[in-house]
């Protein structure tokens, strides 16, 4: 702030604290005595309303003190905290260091509990209770919302808590997923293969996985699965992890309606294609807290 | 006796004076006006020459067309009354929300969408944390990801589509109060928004907020 703005603001503070006591004080009136009060010779506000009049009397104590006691509260206050312009206050208070001191405060208490982790691999931590107490409100507090309370996952949104992974279920990886996040695109093939190489290409995909289909369309789907679907997902359909192509061979599905038939989510992804993404928290959150995570999302598929 | 005359004295003083006051309207409304001004001259008026205030971030932009026509989309569905977008300097809101809020964040914005009740979370830094795909599958039926929400549904989002006739006027009415905005922001705003769905245009505002300040939690 410039110095003309801190006098500005200073001179107006005073004028205002001076000028509220001025007026108190100097409309301060005496307080009528018992004698004036019934021999009828006390003053007056001079205002009469149909012959009534009014007895001039003084502000009521407790509110002429608590008045004057605010006024000097205000004082004490400008005196301790920041409000006089570019005056400090003798308590040096600000907001960032309120802040800064409760998080000091914090990371006295939990940065030791964070440290013993942040040494300690996936694996060793999947098996520590305590950690994986942690690692479990984290989940809840920054990955349920997309894979659910349970990581079961929903329609969109990978299940977590089986053993079916897109890009990975070693510890490293899912530390490296977490903190990275994940691009798992599927192009559109609905122009380049048209509706009815859409149509055939799912039933195919769906006699990958045992599901009823039409076996004539899934023939002729086959031709086209292996012209354009096994650069990604391979020539057998058991995808891809390096580029978090599903296996097409299982019966889990990242993109599954439940409230149309599997054959309509099949064809929606091949002719529309799919963006699946998860978002990287590596700036969002402390190392020591993926690796939590990364424990907690390990331990819920590990064997032990 | 004394005490009677000194009142007297004090009443006769005072109602002079309180009497060309009260019967000289135009001078009572001057004093009303300066006596009412005075928090405001001080408080106020300087924050329009501080720099904290009037200074942009390092790396702040005027949002993009379909994010501007994104904002005032989420401005018309109210989403502000529910939302605030200012994360206060308490630990319990950085550990939650990231960064605390800075007013060199907000110089673009008018109006401001900072609000001051939270029916949902704040949404000062919720660009990047979730992936468009969970904004278009939260703001359809927000109850299909996280079943115990309250929100409303915006399936019209989806089906209402943009013709961007009046994006550049909004981008000329943002530049008369200070939005730095080109002459080709301004030309090529029509082109970027027009045929784009309105879920879109929310997405792509959602996704750009407060991603300046990084800070882990």
């Amino acid at each position: 702030m410039s110095t003309f703005w801190s006098i500005w603001i200073s001179v107006i503070t005073i004028i205002v604290l001076g000028g509220c006591t001025w007026l108190l004080l100097a409309n301060r009136n005496v307080e009528l005595s018992d004698d004036q009060a019934h021999s009828g010779k006390a003053p007056t506000t001079g205002h009469v309303y149909d012959g009534i009049e009014e007895y001039d009397n003084p502000l009521p104590a407790w509110w002429f003190w608590s008045f004057l006691l605010s006024v000097i509260f205000s004082v004490v206050y400008l005196v301790l905290f920041p409000g006089m312009g570019n005056f400090k206050g003798v308590l040096n208070w600000t907001q960032e260091n309120q802040w800064q001191a409760e998080m000091d405060k914090a990371e006295e208490q939990y940065g030791p509990i964070y440290a013993q982790f942040a040494n300690t691999s996936v694996t060793e931590l999947a098996r520590d209770p305590i950690a994986l107490k942690m690692g479990q409100r984290l989940f809840a507090d920054n990955c349920a919302i997309c894979h659910g309370i349970d990581a079961n996952g929903s329609h969109g949104f990978p299940n977590l808590a089986d053993k079916d992974w897109l890009f990975g279920g070693e510890p490293e990886t899912i530390e490296a997923t977490i903190a990275h996040g994940r691009q798992g695109a599927m192009p559109a093939w609905g122009e380049v293969i048209g509706e009815e190489g859409v149509v055939n290409v799912s039933e195919y995909v769906l006699s990958l996985s045992g599901e009823e289909h039409d076996a004539e369309q899934a023939a002729a789907g086959k031709a086209v699965f292996d012209a354009t679907c096994t650069t990604c997902h391979g020539p057998d359909g058991k995808g891809m992890q390096a580029l978090g192509a599903p296996n097409l061979t299982d019966k889990i599905w990242v993109y599954r309606d439940h409230r149309y038939p599997l054959r309509l989510s099949i064809r929606h992804s091949v002719r529309s294609g799919r963006n699946g993404m998860m978002p990287a928290q590596q700036d969002l959150l402390r190392p020591e807290k993926i690796r939590l995570l990364a424990s907690y999302v390990f331990s819920l598929t590990a064997d032990d | 006796m004394l005490r009677l005359h000194q009142a007297s004295r004090r009443k006769g003083r005072r109602t002079v004076k309180h009497e060309i006051v009260e019967k000289n309207i135009g001078l009572m409304a001057v004093l009303v006006v300066i006596a009412v001004s005075f928090g405001g001259l001080a408080q106020i008026v300087p924050l329009f020459f501080s720099d904290e205030t009037t200074k942009p971030i390092d790396g702040l932009k005027p949002l993009p067309a379909l994010a501007l026509e994104g904002r005032d989309i989420y401005i018309r569905e109210g989403c502000n009354v529910c939302h605030t977008q200012m994360i206060r300097p308490f630990r319990a809101e950085t550990e939650r929300y990231g960064h605390y809020s800075l007013a060199s964040e907000h110089v673009y914005e008018h109006p401001f969408l900072w609000g001051s009740k939270r029916t949902g979370p704040d949404l000062a830094r919720v660009g990047g944390r979730y992936s468009d795909e969970w904004h278009r599958a939260h703001l359809y039926n927000p109850r299909d990801v996280v079943p115990e929400s309250n929100m409303p549904e915006f399936p019209w989002l989806f089906d209402n589509v943009l013709d961007g006739k009046l994006t550049g006027k909004k981008m000329e009415a943002l530049r008369s109060v200070g939005v730095p905005y080109t002459d080709a922001d301004i030309a090529g705003a029509r082109d970027a928004v027009k045929g784009k769905r309105e879920i879109d245009a929310v997405v792509v505002y959602l996704q750009q907020l407060g991603t300046l300040l990084k800070q882990k939690r």
